[in-house]
């Protein structure tokens, strides 16, 4: 991911915002994305039209926060925090599509830029001008990667000429650039274990009973949760690998991937999944899986998923060993549920079994703890009323 | 209502979870699921969507009866024969 073009401004300059607001759509090789603002203020100045296409990190607007003196003229910053919590490296999937349309947010006052040395010097050789590369470095420092992305954005290439790709194509490449990055720079490890889904599915049907239509549940549901709770115990594998550090989040945003109709996937945030209740995580699953498939998915949705969970079961798979977005550092894969013959007490019983793996970095996690984990994903299955 | 009718209100509802689905090649005795791609979150939008423009109640033990076309017009049928 790359660049992302400008659809159009929700929010004209002198209009107030508040953190969390939607002021802009922006298309991108991923999705269409609703862009929020992360600060409250008013909008100062606009600086891309819709239309123009422009590399990830590009500053799109400056906002004067709320008790700060108007500037006459606004200064030409750069985003220096574009989301706390976003995975910010280069050209992931589905969780970095929102980097694409960094929200706006303001650094008042003279321009301050950090660079380290060989990055200056191959943003030197490159021709390109430092200031207009966004930092993704702690504190908004331009790393050598940054520079590197920003080479491939500001290159003339043979593809600009060549008719455009359409956009099942470009998520193609997206995911395809964002796996291959995954594959060469994370050391996965895969772990799998069969989960007795007996007691759960029978849970579920009873409660279902007691629901309306509306309100009823799908197993998924269950599975979200309980990875979401598990991670409580777990917190190395829910966070991020970012400039050779990994940094545990102390919130839990499970990413779902979505499958999108005619191909390609999404990976959006079921925001603070392990506190909501199994009734208003229904309702998020709900509104996500339809605005990701509508083409109206939230920037913070997309940038911060601080693991993902993806289920292939009603593919007919029995296991999935997925791949991981960076920068994130693991990754839950659910197979379908299949009924099979278990020893129980000394006789044969049916059981509903699924199998979960775990895709882990080893940079931050290894198999005794990634098995741990998936022995309390089991664990909490077996007590559903407790989800 | 007539089938045809009923036939309608069905379009309708999976023109909510499947806008992008062509109707009319809609195979009446074969799985809606395997004809327009949709997973079970959307199969439990269809069944919302049905119950909000048919008025019915659609236990969860009877989702396998509108698996296909026919199969929901009949169930939308008896249901409402019921009411």
């Amino acid at each position: 991911m790359n660049a992302g073009k400008l659809l159009q401004w929700r929010k004209r300059v002198g209009d107030k915002v508040q953190r969390g607001d939607i002021i802009a759509d922006v298309e991108t090789d991923k999705a269409d994305i609703e862009v929020e603002v992360f600060s409250t203020g008013t909008i100062e100045k606009i600086l891309i039209q819709p239309g123009e296409k422009v590399p990830v990190g590009t500053v799109m607007a400056l906002i004067r926060e709320e008790g700060k003196p108007f500037a006459a003229e606004a200064p030409a910053v750069r985003v220096e925090a574009a989301v706390p919590s976003a995975p910010k490296s280069p050209a992931p999937a589905a969780p970095q599509g929102a980097a694409a349309a960094p929200p706006p947010t303001i650094e008042a006052g003279a321009r301050r830029l950090h660079i380290s040395p060989v990055a200056r010097k191959l943003a030197d050789e490159l021709g390109i001008d430092p200031a207009t590369i966004c930092g993704t470095g702690p504190g908004g420092r331009v790393t050598l990667e940054d520079v590197q992305r920003a080479a491939q954005t500001h290159a003339p290439k043979p593809a600009e000429a060549a008719p455009e790709l359409d956009r099942a194509a470009r998520m193609r490449q997206a995911i395809g650039a964002a796996m291959a990055r995954s594959k060469r720079e994370i050391p996965h490890y895969y772990l799998s274990t069969t989960i007795d889904m007996s007691r759960a599915m029978t849970w579920l049907a009873g409660e279902n009973l007691k629901r309306s239509i509306e309100d009823r549940l799908v197993y998924g549901v269950l599975l979200v949760k309980a990875v979401a709770m598990a991670l409580r115990q777990f917190p190395e594998l829910n966070g991020l690998w970012v400039e050779g550090k990994a940094i545990a989040k102390p919130e839990i945003h499970v990413g779902i991937a979505i499958s999108l109709r005619g191909g390609g996937l999404v990976a959006p945030a079921l925001h603070n999944t392990d506190r909501q209740s199994l009734r208003e995580l229904m309702k998020s699953f709900r509104d996500l899986v339809q605005r990701a498939r509508a083409g109206s998915l939230r920037s913070s949705e997309l940038t911060d998923p601080t693991i993902t969970v993806t289920s292939l079961g009603e593919q007919g798979v029995e296991a999935v060993f997925g791949v991981i977005y960076p920068p994130q550092v693991a990754l839950v894969g659910f197979g379908k549920i299949v009924e099979r013959p278990c020893v129980s007490e000394g006789q044969i019983v049916a059981r509903r079994a699924l199998t979960a793996t775990l895709s882990g970095d080893h940079r931050v996690s290894d198999g005794h703890r990634g098995g741990l984990f998936l022995a309390a994903v089991e664990r909490i299955l077996q007590e559903p009323g407790q989800l | 209502m007539t089938r045809d009718e009923i036939r309608d209100g069905i379009f309708r509802a999976l023109a909510q979870v499947a806008p992008e689905a062509d109707v009319s090649r809609i195979k009446p005795n074969v799985r809606l699921r395997d004809q327009l791609d949709i997973d079970s979150m959307d199969l439990l939008n269809f069944v919302i969507g049905v119950h909000k423009e048919f008025k019915i109640e659609i236990p969860e033990a009877d989702y396998p009866r509108l698996a296909t076309l026919d199969g929901c017009i009949d169930y939308i049928a008896k249901a409402q024969r019921q009411t």
